[in-house]
Order: C-alpha cells, then sequence, then structure tokens
C-alpha cells in the first residue's frame, strides 16, 4: 500500500452522512436488526410486543445476562472464555441467600427485616465472586490452564457448591430491600426517572463538547458542527425516549392500591402511575458506564485490548499479562455477583437451577455483540445490546407462541448468522 | 569517537553494552553458548547468522524476553540485572521487533504509548495528549504518516516499522535492538530505515542490528559479531573483512584473519589465532 492511497479524499458518496457522524457502522447493523426484529414481532403479536409493558419487562429480563455480558466482552477480548458463570451465579446467589435469611438474622442476632442486611448480603456475594473470579483467573494465567478447561470444571463445581450451601433447598423470601434490586418491585417512579434522563441529557453532551474542545485544542481535525449537533440530538431522544416509554408503563391497579394499603393510606380513584427505570436496570446502567470507562480511559483496559490484540506485544511492552488474566477473570466473577443479585432478587429467592445455561446466554450476548473470538475485539454496548436481542427474540417468540424447541432451535441458528455476519461485514471493511 | 577494533574492549572509552559469557539453553539445547558482544556509543553492530544460530536468543535476552541461564551483561561499565522488558527500558534499551511487536487493534498513539501510557491527574489514559506527541514524533520521522485513528493493522510495512521506531525514539533510547528491520520492507522503506539509523547514530545511539541480509551489513554497521549454533565465530570491524569472508564465518564458523575468533570458530582458526 502506498501512501498516495492514504489521505482519504473526502469525496461525497452515500455515505457521507454517516462518516461525518463518525457513527459505528457495526452499531448501526445491529440496531437496524434489533428494530427490524421488534416491528416483525409486534406484527405477529397484533401489537402487543412494543408495549411500554412489554419494553419494560424486556429491560428487566435483559439485565442479569447484559451485566455479565460486559465481563465477559473482557474476557473474550484477552482471547479467553468463562464457562462457569451461571454455575457461579448460582452459588453467589446461594451464599446471598443464606446470608440475608440466616447467617445475619440468626447467627449474627440483626433479625429479619435489618436495614444493613441488604448491603452486606451483596458485599459479601461480591467478595465470593470475585476470589472464585480470581483464583479461576489465577489457574489460568499462572498455572497455564486453558480458560476453556478451569470453567468447564468451575461450571460443574460451582453448579454443585450452590447445593451444598443450599442443602438443595430453595432459600427465601429474600430481605424486602435486597429485593428492589430486583425490576418491577424496585422502580425509580416517573420523576426521578425523568430526573436521571435530563442529567444523563447533560452529561452527554458535556462529554461531547469536552472531547471536541480537547481536539480542537490539539488542532486535530474535528467533526464538522452540524454533525456533533445531530449527534447530540439523537443520543437525547434516545434517552430521553428511554425514559418515556418506561414512565408509560403503567403499575397495574392492584399493586398501586396494595403499596398505598401498606402506607396505611387509600389510593385516590382513579390514579395512574408509571413505573420508570427499575433500579436493576439503573444498575445495568452504572456497570455499562463502569465498564466502558474501564475499557476506553484505563491502563487496565488498554492492557486488556493490547494483549487481546498481540500477546507477546503486550508482554514485551512490560505488561503483566498473567496479572491482567487475574483481574480480568476477577472482574467477571463480580459481576457475577451483581447479577447473582438481580437474579435472585428478581425471583425473591434463590433457587437450585438459578442461572443455567446462563454461560450460553453471556457468550452469545457478547459475539453477536461484535465481541471477536480471537481477541482484541469488542465494546461493552455491543454486549448490551446482544443481551438485548436475546432476549427479545425469546420473549417475542413466547409471545407469538412458537413451541420452546423451536425457540432454541432459531436462538442458535441466529448466534451462527449472527458471527457470519460479522465475519463478512469484516472481510469487507477489513477491519 | 574512535571506533574499537574488533572485539577488543577499548582502553579509552566504556562500552554502553557488554555481554559476557551468555549462556541459555530450551530443553537442552544450547541456545546460546558462552557469547560475547559489545556495543560502544555511536556504534551500529551487526549480528549475523543463520536462523537458528542464536542471534535473537542473545538480544532478547538484552532486552529482558528471556532470562539467561548464566553470564553477565554490564551497561556503561557496571552490571546490570535485567529480568523483564520493563528491566531493559529502564536501562533506555529499546527493542523493535522483527515480529514489529505490535497490537494491531490498537491505534499508533496506543502503541506508541503501550506500557508507558500518559495519564491524566485522575489516572485515566490521556488519548489526545499520546495522539499529539505521537503526530509531532511522525512528522519528524515519517511526514506521510497520517492515519492516526485507525488500527495499525490497516498500515503498510513502513508506517509499522516507523510507529515500532517511534516508540524507540520517543522514549531517548540510548541503546536500539533492530532485530531485522527491514524484513518486511520494500526498497523506499528500507532506505528511510537507513537514513533513519545513520541519524540515530549521530545522536550518539548504539545500535544492535540483527540481519540476514549482509549488503545491509555491509552499508550500515561499523563492526559485527557472527553467530552459528549459539556460539560467536568471530567479531570484526566491516573494514577489515570483505563479504565473502563473512559469508565463509556464517556457513562454516570460518574465522578469517581480520576477525577475532570466538569459541564457535572452527578448531583450526582457534589455534592459528
Amino acid at each position: 500500500m502506498s501512501d498516495a492511497t492514504l489521505s482519504g479524499s473526502k469525496t461525497p458518496t452515500a455515505r457521507s452522512l454517516v462518516s461525518a457522524l463518525q457513527l459505528d457502522t457495526r452499531l448501526l447493523g445491529m440496531i437496524g436488526a434489533f428494530i427490524v426484529l421488534c416491528i416483525v414481532f409486534n406484527v405477529f403479536t397484533d401489537g402487543r410486543f412494543l408495549t411500554p409493558r412489554n419494553i419494560f419487562n424486556l429491560t428487566i429480563q435483559t439485565v442479569s445476562v447484559a451485566i455479565m455480558a460486559t465481563g465477559m466482552v473482557f474476557i473474550i477480548v484477552t482471547r479467553h472464555i468463562d464457562l462457569s458463570v451461571g454455575s457461579l451465579l448460582a452459588t453467589v446467589a446461594a451464599v446471598m441467600a443464606v446470608v440475608q435469611t440466616q447467617v445475619l438474622p440468626v447467627t449474627f442476632g440483626l433479625g429479619l427485616g435489618h436495614p444493613a442486611i441488604w448491603i452486606i448480603a451483596l458485599v459479601v456475594g461480591l467478595i465470593v465472586g470475585a476470589g472464585i473470579g480470581a483464583f479461576q483467573g489465577w489457574m489460568v494465567g499462572y498455572l497455564g490452564i486453558p480458560a476453556f478447561i478451569v470453567t468447564l470444571g468451575g461450571l460443574l463445581v460451582w453448579r454443585n457448591a450452590a447445593w451444598f450451601i443450599t442443602n438443595g433447598q430453595t432459600i427465601g423470601p429474600l430481605d424486602e430491600t435486597f429485593a428492589i434490586m430486583g425490576g418491577a418491585g424496585g422502580t425509580m417512579g416517573e420523576t426521578w426517572s425523568w430526573v436521571l434522563g435530563l442529567v444523563a441529557v447533560g452529561v452527554s453532551i458535556w462529554l461531547l463538547l469536552s472531547a471536541r474542545r480537547r481536539r480542537a485544542a490539539h488542532g486535530f481535525p474535528v467533526k464538522p458542527a452540524w454533525a456533533e449537533a445531530t449527534m447530540a440530538v439523537i443520543i437525547s431522544g434516545a434517552i430521553l425516549g428511554f425514559v418515556a416509554v418506561l414512565n408509560a408503563a403503567e403499575i397495574p391497579a392492584q399493586r398501586l392500591q396494595r403499596i398505598f394499603a401498606a402506607q396505611g393510606q387509600t389510593m385516590p380513584e382513579g390514579l395512574v402511575m408509571g413505573y420508570g427505570i427499575p433500579i436493576s436496570v439503573l444498575l445495568l446502567i452504572v456497570v455499562a458506564v463502569a465498564m466502558t470507562v474501564i475499557a476506553r480511559r484505563t491502563r487496565l483496559g488498554r492492557y486488556i485490548f493490547a494483549t487481546g490484540g498481540n500477546p507477546d506485544a503486550a508482554e514485551l511492552s512490560g505488561i503483566n499479562t498473567r496479572l491482567l488474566t487475574v483481574k480480568v477473570f476477577a472482574l467477571m466473577g463480580g459481576l457475577c455477583a451483581l447479577s447473582a443479585a438481580v437474579a435472585s432478587a428478581r425471583l425473591g429467592f434463590s433457587t437450585n437451577d438459578i442461572g443455567t445455561l446462563d454461560e450460553l446466554r453471556v457468550i452469545a450476548a457478547a459475539v453477536i455483540g461484535g465481541t471477536a473470538l480471537s481477541g482484541g475485539i469488542g465494546t461493552i454496548y455491543g454486549a448490551i445490546l446482544g443481551a438485548l436481542i436475546m432476549q427479545s427474540l425469546q420473549s417475542g417468540m413466547a409471545m407469538v407462541g412458537v413451541d420452546a424447541p423451536l425457540q432454541a432451535i432459531v436462538v442458535g441458528i441466529v448466534l451462527v448468522l449472527a458471527v457470519l455476519v460479522d465475519i463478512l461485514y469484516r472481510k469487507r471493511t477489513g477491519d | 569517537m574512535a571506533t574499537p577494533l574488533g572485539g577488543m574492549p577499548n582502553q579509552g572509552a566504556t562500552p554502553l553494552v557488554e555481554m559476557k559469557d551468555i549462556c541459555i539453553s530450551f530443553g537442552g539445547v544450547h541456545a546460546v553458548d558462552h557469547a560475547y558482544v559489545d556495543l560502544y556509543p555511536g556504534e551500529v553492530v551487526g549480528l549475523l547468522g543463520h536462523n537458528g544460530a542464536g542471534k535473537s536468543t542473545l538480544i532478547k535476552i538484552l532486552s529482558g524476553a528471556y532470562r539467561p541461564d548464566s553470564g553477565e551483561i554490564r551497561i556503561d561499565g557496571k552490571p546490570a540485572t535485567i529480568n523483564s522488558p520493563r528491566d531493559a527500558r529502564s536501562y533506555n534499551i529499546e527493542t523493535i521487533y522483527q515480529t514489529l511487536a505490535l497490537a494491531d487493534n490498537l491505534d499508533a498513539a496506543s502503541n506508541l504509548f503501550l506500557g508507558r501510557e500518559l495519564v491524566t491527574p485522575f489516572g485515566f489514559v490521556n488519548d489526545d495528549q499520546m495522539e499529539a506527541e505521537t503526530r509531532k514524533i511522525m512528522g519528524k520521522l515519517n511526514p506521510n504518516f497520517k492515519k492516526f485513528k485507525v488500527p495499525v493493522k490497516a498500515l503498510s510495512g513502513g508506517q509499522r516499522q516507523s510507529v515500532a521506531i517511534a516508540r524507540a525514539v520517543y522514549f531517548n533510547a540510548r541503546i536500539l535492538i533492530m532485530d531485522e528491520p527491514t524484513a518486511a520492507l520494500g526498497v523506499h522503506e528500507t532506505q528511510m530505515v537507513g537514513e533513519l539509523i545513520q541519524e540515530l547514530k549521530r545522536q550518539g545511539l548504539g545500535i544492535f542490528l540483527i540481519s540476514h541480509d549482509i549488503e545491509d551489513v555491509f552499508e550500515l554497521c561499523d563492526r559485527l559479531t557472527v553467530m552459528k549454533n549459539g556460539r560467536v565465530v568471530g567479531t570484526a570491524r566491516t573494514q577489515d573483512v570483505t563479504k565473502d569472508e563473512v559469508l565463509g564465518m556464517i556457513i562454516l564458523g570460518k574465522c578469517p584473519p581480520g576477525a577475532k575468533p570466538g569459541p564457535g570458530a572452527m578448531a583450526e582458526d582457534l589455534e592459528a589465532a
């Protein structure tokens, strides 16, 4: 390739809009596929799929897998795999359930419903999850056992360790405050959802502007002002639209009556209240932001991607790739603990089969989201979108009335096709 | 500075690098066997030999990629401990690898600063600052370089090589190791690298140049050391030997009169010396 071809003359083409906005065309493709999927299901369900209520449910159902998928991105980017996440989720859920229903209230005598129980249980869960993750990472990084084997072993071990912790029983009901992390039982309400939405819009615009200012200060080329403004409008619209939809999901009247009754009040006649953003979705948003910051703005993230792109180069650049492996698996374990909290809180119990087959959903979400198994490539937002697509597929087919075996077959085919499309896309664009 | 005589430690100057009696074996194979090389400031020393002669292994010991089983490394005359690439960097040793040790999925700036990122006061990587520095140094090394925002996978061999060289130059290397720097390059790009080596030499860097290409070596190097089967055949000033003699050293291990023989030289030459 000669340098002459690189000057990159900006001839106006059909793609000029996309290139001026510097949008990720792959992200656009995924969003496009998702929209088509939603519309198709909406048609086949006579408009029941794209109701605020169903979208609200979809977001809640996606959270647990999506949180783990963000961690799986780092695992796969560093050329590893983690098959143990579903089992690890079960073990951590069992530990947290036992801590909040037996250890703290009975052994430590805090009594049921003590306000500190939820946070202690969550912290214990995070420590156990990160600890187990770090241990598996140590076996991969320092002992040189392939991650596939370590976590395949982990899949068997942790699934059944959970069984021993609970003696095979379902543990519950969980602490009431803890259960708020589950979803429908814990939402922000309409007002606070709008506040959060507006804050998010403000922060996004500020980030866009400050990035632009920094680039201009260094004398780098910047996007045209109209492109930047268009981006700001699209982002603001997406955030506020999302809040509006979740606020439009109405709390059923009976449930509302119960809430008022619990506070010793009577419900005003004809009152309608929206759910707003579920706490679990808020948790996912926080995880997504944090993981994106790690990926893009920290040395840890830079080393994760460098190691995935060329492990030898990373090593020769003085990066401790073994310790990095431990960190990445520990992070994955911590995220499994968060997912365990969300999943068990959503059920209100910790069951034996919680998280069964989640490892496959999580890996599929990351891969559909554009994470390359060959390493070095992957995005956090892609994985979350992948999780959303997977969940939409399953919920949509269930609503249409597709038989369960056929659902699994379709999901399997979609997974393979998504990767094929990704490979073809990469070949064409050369990246 | 006077160029030191073939392999003889110069009394007047301290060598920048001395590697003495270096041994390393992998699974019973002596990859490097009691090897000796040295390097003075402002000097280019060529390391020659067949594939598997041990030249790359020897130099990887200096760059911290391998730990020697025995032997001594001296930097500026003082014993140095190099256990990792990080240690090597602390002695201002920079390496440009044959395989272009770049992370293909990252852009030029991320590669240039890999392992030594510039960070903001909050500890986040400062991509803008790194891009600005990269633009500055690339403007000097390779003014045609324009692709700052794409993964280095999308760059040509010469462009990738200039990223690798920029990395060494930016961090003020005093000792530069170039492992087949022109193997993947075209004629024009090879010439560019050659000019760069001359420039770095004028700035007083010491450069180890590992190469197969005997033409390159004669053009760029002040001295050369030939290895065969892990052992040093001999060391000579480039002007004291002919290309045919050097080929004889590489292929047969035959040390010519103009060179100082090492332990890898053919027996009769050792006796003759």
